[in-house]
């Protein structure tokens, strides 16, 4: 993983010019393009997003707005592993609102924010299609329905631990 | 009960691969039907069939292809998009479908897209569905090996390629007119309409965007025929359809049911009726963007067609149980809370207006109500309705808020009266 701040390595350049190659227009390459960043970098950031525009042929406010638009592209820090906890309608009546208080005590952060050792951001997000499966969040890319307070502990656990 | 759709899925395993999807006579029509019927015969198939478009709308998907210019008059790139930005809060069916069985849409995508003489497809799945984004690339992958795509599909004449675009984000991603701006890589923002999609899409283009479950439809529209296709459904609907319902039911859940079932025998045989100790007080009958139907009235058709008799829309088919437990106004508080986060801000009344709502209802709930915000609630209804706005959004949010208003209108005012929540 490249850190954030770091110039775009050839790997990187290439695999925009990949996707650029496979678009029929470069900027409809950007969004593509911005998660790839993301995927290595764990957000974008001002430089990243100043050399891509570059790449794109788009001035870095044309892609900035398209960034800054989108809610799982990030343009601020972000912990290791983002928790996204639904807020959506069937979630909230089957008790999201205790996993999200539950997560505040055991991590001591609430939504928009990362706990102090980076390894955890919390977000809401709109309905993650898992009603039938309510309460429901992703931690990473996993996506868990039926979450209780202690399946919640234990996913947690799980995910400290494998970030050893 | 014939399940066209849901035939091939099997809860928990891992979906047909090309070679078990063939088996069961899976991509047979490509070979029929490409290069040999008419396009135009397959548009007017799907039209005969009643098929209505599954995303929410309802619009006949036969007449949506119809109004694409023909390729003879307009030549050049043409583009068949499917929408899988399923984001509806309430709504997980197509998930269903895209996990469930991928080559069944490829299927649907390849006929769909030789009927209005599309040569590229998109499918546009939202980022979060991690596993639906696999797999789809899987069988993509085996189609293409598979000859099924790509050049001059067996030998008709006819070629297509499917491109997969898996989204960053925001519900409004879903309008079929945003979604065209977020493939050009912009803001998700709707355009105006005329000129409609079929004219001018994607770059410009001819493109028509049709949801998930539609597209699913097509495959079993051509192999069996309008006719059957429309004995499928009951009260006059056509077809079968994924319906669900979350909530404080038994059994939560999405299932493929004859079209036009009364929403009363979904709930109770489907989905198990209420929890113990819950009892059903009213439902929204497709997501979000979908009124209220209060318990007395659920003998209502789950159909296009019988929801507009009702007042109402149909939405994405998969109900919302509100119960007796849960307080009418947080229970929209929180809709409203939704629609001003996802609201893209192209336009005033929604941007604006949507933040107001929901400022004005969590001051309610949280007894700090005024007598005189239930006229200017009241007014909104109007305000951010149908005519007002670029794109089905903020009416949207209005369906429910009118509704409720109606319905739960003594609650409001008990809320202000007593300057507290009774449920809480």
């Amino acid at each position: 993983m490249s850190t954030a701040e770091a110039k775009l390595d050839e790997g990187e350049r290439a695999a925009i010019a990949d996707l650029v190659a496979h678009a029929p227009t470069p900027r409809a390459a950007c969004i593509d393009a911005l998660k790839l960043l993301q995927a290595r970098r764990r957000y974008v950031s001002d430089s990243a997003l100043g050399e891509l525009a570059g790449l794109l042929g788009m001035s870095t406010a044309e892609l900035d707005e398209v960034a800054t638009f989108y809610n799982l592209i990030f343009r601020r820090p972000v912990g290791e592993t983002v928790i996204l906890l639904c807020d959506s309608i069937a979630c909230w009546m089957l008790g999201r609102e205790r996993l999200a208080a539950h997560i505040t005590a055991r991590l001591g952060i609430g939504a928009g924010e990362t706990t102090a050792d980076g390894r955890f951001t919390l977000l809401p997000i709109v309905c993650l299609g898992a009603c039938d499966r309510a309460p429901a969040l992703m931690i990473g890319d996993a996506l868990h329905g039926d979450v209780d307070t202690a399946r919640l502990d234990a996913l947690l656990e799980g995910s400290l631990w494998r970030g050893r | 009960m014939a399940r066209p759709l849901t035939q091939n899925i099997r809860p928990g395993e891992a979906p047909l691969d090309l070679a078990a999807y063939r088996q069961t006579g899976g991509y047979d029509t490509v070979r029929t039907v490409l290069g040999r019927t008419d396009p135009a015969e397959i548009m007017r198939m799907v039209a005969d069939s009643g098929l209505g478009g599954c995303g929410g709308g309802g619009f006949p998907t036969g007449r949506k292809w119809q109004a694409m210019p023909p390729i003879g008059e307009r030549p050049g790139p043409r583009y068949f998009i499917v929408n899988a930005d399923e984001m509806e809060p309430g709504t997980f069916k197509d998930r269903l479908l895209l996990e469930g069985d991928p080559h069944q849409l490829i299927e649907g995508i390849i006929l769909s897209a030789y009927a209005v003489q599309a040569d590229f497809a998109y499918i546009f799945v939202r980022g979060e569905y991690g596993d639906a984004i696999r797999l789809l690339g899987h069988a993509i992958a085996e189609a293409e090996q598979a000859g099924l795509l790509g050049k001059d599909i067996f030998g008709s004449g006819f070629g297509l390629t499917i491109l997969l675009h898996a989204g960053a984000g925001r519900y409004i991603c879903g309008e079929e007119t945003a979604l065209l701006n977020s493939l050009e890589g912009r803001r998700a923002i709707p355009r105006a309409k005329p000129p409609l999609p079929q004219v001018s899409g994607l770059f410009g283009c001819p493109t028509i965007v049709n949801n998930v479950e539609t597209v699913c439809n097509i495959p079993h529209i051509v192999r069996h025929g309008a006719d059957w296709y429309r004995g499928l459904g009951v009260n006059g609907a056509a077809g079968t359809k994924i319906f669900g319902v979350s909530g404080r039911v038994k059994r939560p859940g999405a299932f493929e049911l004859p079209m036009g079932i009364p929403m009363d025998e979904m709930i109770e045989e489907h989905a198990g009726g209420m929890q113990d100790g819950y009892t059903l007080r009213a439902a929204l009958p497709g997501g979000a963007s979908t009124g209220f139907i209060m318990a007395g009235d659920m003998d209502v058709p789950m159909s296009f067609s019988g929801m507009a008799a009702a007042g109402n829309r149909l939405g994405t088919g998969t109900a919302i149980i509100l119960d007796d437990r849960t307080c009418p106004v947080a229970f929209i508080g929180n809709l409203q809370k939704f629609f001003a986060r996802e609201s893209c801000g192209w336009c005033a009344p929604c941007r604006d207006g949507l933040p107001w709502v929901e400022a004005t209802l969590n001051a309610i709930e949280a007894g700090a109500g005024r007598d005189e915000d239930i006229d200017l609630l009241t007014g909104m209804t109007e305000d951010l309705g149908p005519g007002r706005t670029f794109c089905a959004l903020a009416p949207g949010a209005m369906a429910s808020w009118a509704t409720g208003l109606k319905y739960f209108g003594e609650e409001f005012r008990r809320h202000i009266r007593e300057r507290s929540c009774a449920w809480n």
